[in-house]
């Protein structure tokens, strides 16, 4: 475009080292907040942040890092990124980067590597990080000269954001951070790509098909959060009438309260949601990928039921169930053209019986009203927040019991680890949401058990000043692991209970972060208001039993119908 | 000419950047979905500059082979897959070097 001949000022190239210029690409991308730990491999990119707009957030270890990235991406839906040094630093993160991967979560990992003359010498830290990254990623690079950085980098956004979502990672051995480079031209930021494209007398087809139907099942997923389909989703459900199950990463786009969701199904779903799936003659999946947790023993899942399948990873249509019908698309286009012109209907046949079945078999959540027992722990927090709060939650049975009781009522609410099952996840996670979110109190559930695996991170909060609530369902155990050793295992209760307890609240004043201890307060209910309601962070403990379950549950392995305990 | 095992039956024609790594991200993905590999054949591809590359992959998934190509297609080195016939493949042709 610029005609240099009649231009006496060409444009001036910028001279900088691949460390200034890998800053330099992030900023243009739009990035403003980084989480990480530096290290000797990455010392040059520590160098070039100095001076940048970008604020870096010092996590006490790289896996926490990773999951305060993780945070910022789940609430934001933008891709996020996390910065760790070669060797122990890479190797730290892999624990976030695969949790990413299973949650279909944009995050971009960048590592330092040792200088390339000094790679496969068993260098001091050097480790295959490249090796590591590569089953755990959509994509990943090792960077082998400073030109390459100005590919790479716009091109890990691109498969990041692309489709659907996972993480990246790049490996920058130390002397390509050094080598210096002149940049005329700035390469355009890389942006998730057109989605893919579909038939539209597909969607005809499958309008066709779910009026013609009589027992009919909506189960959504995380793609509908992912593809911003949320309102577009209660729209379709609505006029056509469907009950409507949750994945456990879709919880959140129907309300709690709405008349057509049956919460989660699967594993810990209510016994009626259950039932209902086993009679349905139809399930349409949006956005779903037939996960094990919530399909049960896949041969007996919804065994008189069609599938009808709408995905945008055409990977997943056909990996577990058989749909007579599938559209591989963005799930929000699809309903887009579905509720064109969309003619409600009335199903009272249908809703009558689900509604049989739930009178029948609600979902109990016993000792609701008791604040130290479980349900009633999760009902007087949500009864002293609003929807404006962010949910996280590290894995056990507080997870199961904040993913069946609490009042999910918008998409991004929810943020915790589903197919990776990470412990260890949610309190970093809850940084993250609250540094890309900070109006909104960012609540963290979690165990005894998994609070260990992170507690580090503490520190961070407390040095951001975060409000960051941390309540700790503390029963001295690995709940869910004592769960199954008492169901499964004839009661042989194998390496489950702590007998050295840790005072969480005195350990999270050691680290700035004010403790509560419930137990020792005279009045408890008030001590909790407090606590959440003043801005801040504060780690919560509050005790309950470990005899306390999570029911129903299916079986590992088993069919979804076959469920212990929960009944009315 | 000896035959093949006979439940080696897939034979796919990767088209496939060439650059480090790639062969790394095609049997990294057969390794950890469990896919049979019964073997592979890699060369670059003439007249593409030594910017591309033919993968040729003896499969015995014969069950599975849609969602084999479904996630080799998903990597983003892989440029096409395609279904070829045994008959007449590299695999045919090159059986004499693997005979004991």
């Amino acid at each position: 475009m610029t005609d240099s001949a009649n231009n006496p000022i060409p444009q001036a190239a910028q001279r900088l080292s691949g460390s200034q210029l890998i800053i330099k690409l992030l900023e243009r991308q739009g990035v403003t907040t980084i989480s990480g730990v530096p290290g000797g491999a990455n010392l040059p990119m520590y160098d070039a942040l100095v001076g940048s707009d970008i604020k870096h957030i010092l996590a006490r270890h790289e896996q926490g890092a990773g999951f305060i990235a993780q945070g910022m991406a789940r609430v934001t839906g933008e891709a996020q990124v996390c910065f760790a040094s070669s060797g122990p630093g890479a190797t730290n993160l892999i624990t976030a980067v695969a949790d990413a991967r299973l949650d279909s979560v944009p995050l971009i990992a960048i590592t330092g590597q040792v200088p390339q003359h000094m790679i496969g010498t068993d260098a001091f830290q050097e480790i295959d990080t490249f090796g590591l990254m590569l089953p755990i990623t959509k994509h990943n690079w090792i960077v082998r000269s400073v030109e390459e950085l100005l590919e790479v980098i716009p091109e890990a956004f691109r498969i990041a954001l692309s489709g659907r979502p996972g993480p990246v990672s790049i490996d920058v051995p130390k002397d390509v951070q050094n080598q210096m480079i002149d940049v005329t031209e700035w390469p355009e930021p890389g942006k998730a790509i057109e989605t893919p494209e579909f038939d539209a007398a597909d969607v005809t087809k499958m309008m066709e098909r779910i009026r013609a139907a009589h027992r009919p099942v909506l189960m959504i997923g995380g793609g509908i959060v992912y593809s911003g389909a949320t309102e577009l989703l209660r729209e379709f459900a609505e006029k056509l009438d469907i009950p409507t199950v949750q994945t456990f990463m879709g919880l959140g786009v129907l309300p709690h309260e709405h008349p057509l969701s049956m919460g989660m199904l699967g594993m810990h779903g209510a016994r009626y949601t259950n039932y209902v799936l086993e009679e349905c003659d139809m399930l349409i999946g949006l956005g779903v990928r037939f996960d094990d947790r919530a399909t049960g023993k896949v041969e007996a899942f919804c065994p008189k039921a069609e599938i009808i399948h709408v995905e945008i990873d055409h990977s997943e249509i056909g990996k577990v169930k058989n749909p007579v019908l599938s559209i591989r698309g963005d799930v929000g286009e699809v309903l887009e053209i579905a509720n064109r012109d969309l003619e409600p209907m009335q199903r009272p046949l249908w809703q009558q019986r689900v509604a049989q079945l739930k009178e029948a078999s609600p979902l109990i959540l016993d000792g609701d009203d008791e604040l130290f027992r479980p349900y009633g722990a999760i009902k007087h927090v949500a009864n002293i927040l609003d929807d404006s709060a962010n949910i996280s939650t590290d894995v056990g049975q507080h997870q199961m019991w904040v993913a069946q009781a609490y009042p999910m009522n918008r998409p991004r609410q929810w943020v915790s680890s589903g197919g990776l099952g990470t412990m260890g996840f949610g309190m970093p996670a809850a940084i993250g949401a609250a540094l890309a979110q900070p109006d909104r109190k960012s609540v963290c559930f979690s165990g005894d058990g998994s609070i260990m695996m992170n507690i580090q991170e503490l520190a961070t909060a407390a040095e951001e000043n975060l409000d960051v609530k941390i309540i700790v369902l503390n029963n001295g155990h690995l709940g869910l692991v004592r769960q199954q050793q008492t169901l499964f295992y004839d009661k042989n209760l194998s390496s489950v209970k702590f007998n050295q307890g840790t005072d969480f609240a005195a350990c999270a004043e050691s680290m700035g972060v004010k403790g509560v201890d419930l137990a020792k307060e005279e009045n408890p209910l008030e001590a909790l208001k407090t606590a959440l309601l003043e801005h801040g962070p504060c780690m919560i403990n509050l005790p309950i039993s470990e005899t306390e379950m999570v029911y129903p549950m299916v079986a590992p392995g088993g069919a979804n119908r076959d469920m212990i305990g929960g009944e009315a | 000419m000896e035959t093949l095992a006979p439940q080696a039956k897939s034979v796919l024609r990767l088209t496939v950047n060439n650059h480090p790594g790639v062969m790394s991200h095609v049997c990294g993905l057969f390794a950890r979905r469990s896919y049979n590999l019964e073997g592979i054949m890699v060369r670059p591809i003439a007249d593409t500059d030594g910017k591309k590359s033919r993968m040729w992959l003896l499969l015995n998934e014969e069950e599975k082979l849609q969602q084999v190509i479904s996630q080799t297609e998903k990597l983003v080195d892989v440029l096409s897959v395609e279904k070829h016939e045994l008959e007449d493949s590299v695999f045919e042709k090159t059986q004499g070097f693997f005979n004991s």
